[in-house]
């Protein structure tokens, strides 16, 4: 018998995906998104992905990346910053192909998915463009009434990738911020699913009635997770730090200019921590305020 | 008479899109005029109203806008996204939200401007405007009403749903759609007229209608009685004051204008 250990790290995680694979991110917008695992995969020659996210800085740099050959999205935003340039760019250059779907629509189909479904039922999306421009959704009549409703296909992904607090070489994990967002419905939606955490931690640091409430994704889903301390800069990870708006707006500025100069400068950076202005700069950014 | 400030007039009119509304329900404000409105209604009138302090909690309080200068938000209870999503189509919900495009079915764009696979200007995307539309009532604010904001036709891109029967499987609107108002920077309309159509309700002071029908890319109804915007009252303004206390209103419109236009 041998004991379940899952820990990995960043290389051999963007190792074992490959070209055209479809790649659900966790997190929203500007907050906890797995950006350490997004620059590896820019660093690598991975290419014609189909990513899926509730978008912020992931999909704009995998844009600049030329990674990405359809998105699945239903807003790309840096949240303090509302539109993202990176992905502005991309989009109006028609650099990629488009699923672009109700926010609330988008659950639904990462739960289809989870649920082994070909879909979910929902009114979202009749009467728009959502139905115009993506023509494979169909509606369907309520079996029990006269309504028509729209099926909203299963989003089914073959790698979720995550950021969270804490997590344990099982594979268990907690996300210590106040929303879990939807990152347990990309996990289920997946077949396979990497963590990134802040921290790996013991076991036993989960008997804790509080900490209990917080751990969304069950540890089966789960294929490896990586410690990476501030995986989640330049966005959020809750309480632990806020969002980095300075360096969010001087990445958004090399959409127009410099993106290659970005890649090199932080992308590549084997010290990308200290050039970002090191962990206690990271931990003293504040949450962000609406 | 009291001095007020067109943002304050526009303020009070997007307060009073709540008057009629369930005394509980939960609104969602996107922006400056729609977040000072629903928290006035609160503070007023509508004790009962649901409201976030924009990110993951309801509030039994309305969080003042603007930096928060150790101002710590009175949580009463927890509202993540998924929580949100999922109780959307019960439908007890008003979202009070500025989209870029409103077209004369109140259809609204907030996606995209120009052809769709490459567009000439990329905006944030539909985002919830689809599920708000056919499951909550709708309500917008339009800081510069012009006809690109209020166009000819349809909205280049349908984000949100709208009264236009052509686009509905059936022909038939789907139970939860509900629009409500539009309040500008001229004027505050509803849908009111005959099949929903877009009627202007009241006009701030010294507007015209025929001025709003210039700016507009589709026909108004005009009500045999047409009236102008309330203006705020003295309880209003220093209510929306302490809900402003930085005074972020004053960046609404462009060099901030009285409410009531010079002669």
């Amino acid at each position: 018998m041998t004991a379940i250990d899952k820990t990995t790290n960043l290389r051999d995680i963007v190792a074992s995906l490959e070209d055209g694979m479809t790649i659900g991110i966790g997190g929203w917008g500007g907050r906890r998104k797995p950006m350490a695992l997004i620059r590896e995969i820019v660093k690598s020659d991975l290419k014609d992905l189909t990513i899926a996210a509730y978008g912020g800085c992931d999909v704009g740099m995998l844009a600049s990346a030329r990674k990405i050959k359809k998105l699945i999205f239903g807003f790309v935003s840096l949240d303090v910053i509302p539109l993202e340039a990176h992905f502005r760019r991309a989009r109006s250059a028609g650099e990629f192909d488009v699923m672009e779907v109700d926010e609330g629509m988008f659950q639904l189909g990462l739960k289809a998915a989870a649920q082994n479904l070909s879909f979910l039922p929902c009114r979202a999306g009749l009467g728009t463009d959502v139905m115009t421009y993506n023509p494979h959704i169909k509606t369907i009549q309520d079996p029990y009434g006269d309504e028509h409703y729209v099926a909203m296909p299963a989003i089914h992904l073959d790698v979720a990738l995550c950021h969270v607090s804490e997590a344990d070489i099982l594979g268990n994990s907690y996300i210590a911020g106040p929303d879990v967002f939807f990152d347990e419905w990309f996990c289920r939606a997946a077949d396979k699913a990497y963590l990134t955490c802040e921290k790996i931690v013991e076991t036993s640091a989960f008997d804790d009635d509080h900490k209990i409430m917080r751990m969304p994704i069950e540890r089966s889903l789960v294929a490896g997770v990586a410690e990476v301390p501030f995986g989640a800069h330049p966005t959020s990870s809750g309480p632990d730090y806020g969002i980095d708006v300075g360096h969010l707006k001087a990445y958004s500025a090399t959409a127009k200019e410099g993106w290659d100069g970005y890649v090199k400068d932080f992308i590549h950076a084997d010290n990308y921590l200290d050039i970002v202005g090191g962990p206690d700069h990271i931990c003293s950014l504040p949450l962000p305020v609406f | 008479m009291t001095d007020y400030s067109l943002a304050e007039l526009c303020i009070c009119a997007g307060a009073d899109i709540f008057r009629d509304e369930h005394p509980e329900v939960f609104a969602t404000l996107i922006g400056l005029v729609p977040r000072l409105g629903g928290s006035l209604a609160k503070k007023t009138f509508l004790p009962g109203l649901m409201m976030s302090d924009g990110e993951f909690y309801t509030v039994s309080e309305p969080v003042p806008v603007g930096k928060r200068n150790g101002y710590v938000p009175k949580k009463e209870g927890h509202i993540g996204y998924e929580r949100v999503f999922d109780i959307i189509p019960k439908g007890n919900r008003h979202a009070f939200v500025g989209p870029v495009q409103v077209d004369k079915f109140g259809q609204m764009n907030l996606s995209a401007i120009g052809d769709y696979a490459a567009p000439k200007v990329t905006m944030l995307g539909v985002r919830g405007l689809p599920g708000n539309t056919v499951n909550n009532r709708t309500s917008m604010f339009f800081a510069n009403h012009n006809k690109r904001a209020f166009v000819p036709g349809e909205v280049d891109m349908v984000s949100g749903a709208g009264y236009n029967r052509a686009r509905y499987p059936d022909g038939k609107y789907p139970p939860g759609l509900d629009h409500r108002r539009i309040i500008t920077n001229l004027c505050v309309l509803d849908f009111e007229g005959p099949d929903h159509a877009i009627r202007v309700r009241s006009l701030h002071p010294g507007v015209s209608f025929e001025e709003v029908q210039d700016n507009t890319g589709f026909d108004l109804i005009r009500p045999d009685q047409l009236g102008e915007t309330p203006a705020p009252t003295q309880a209003q303004l220093d209510i929306i004051a302490a809900l402003d206390p930085q005074n972020r209103r004053e960046t609404i419109f462009k060099d901030n204008p009285p409410g009531q236009r010079a002669a």
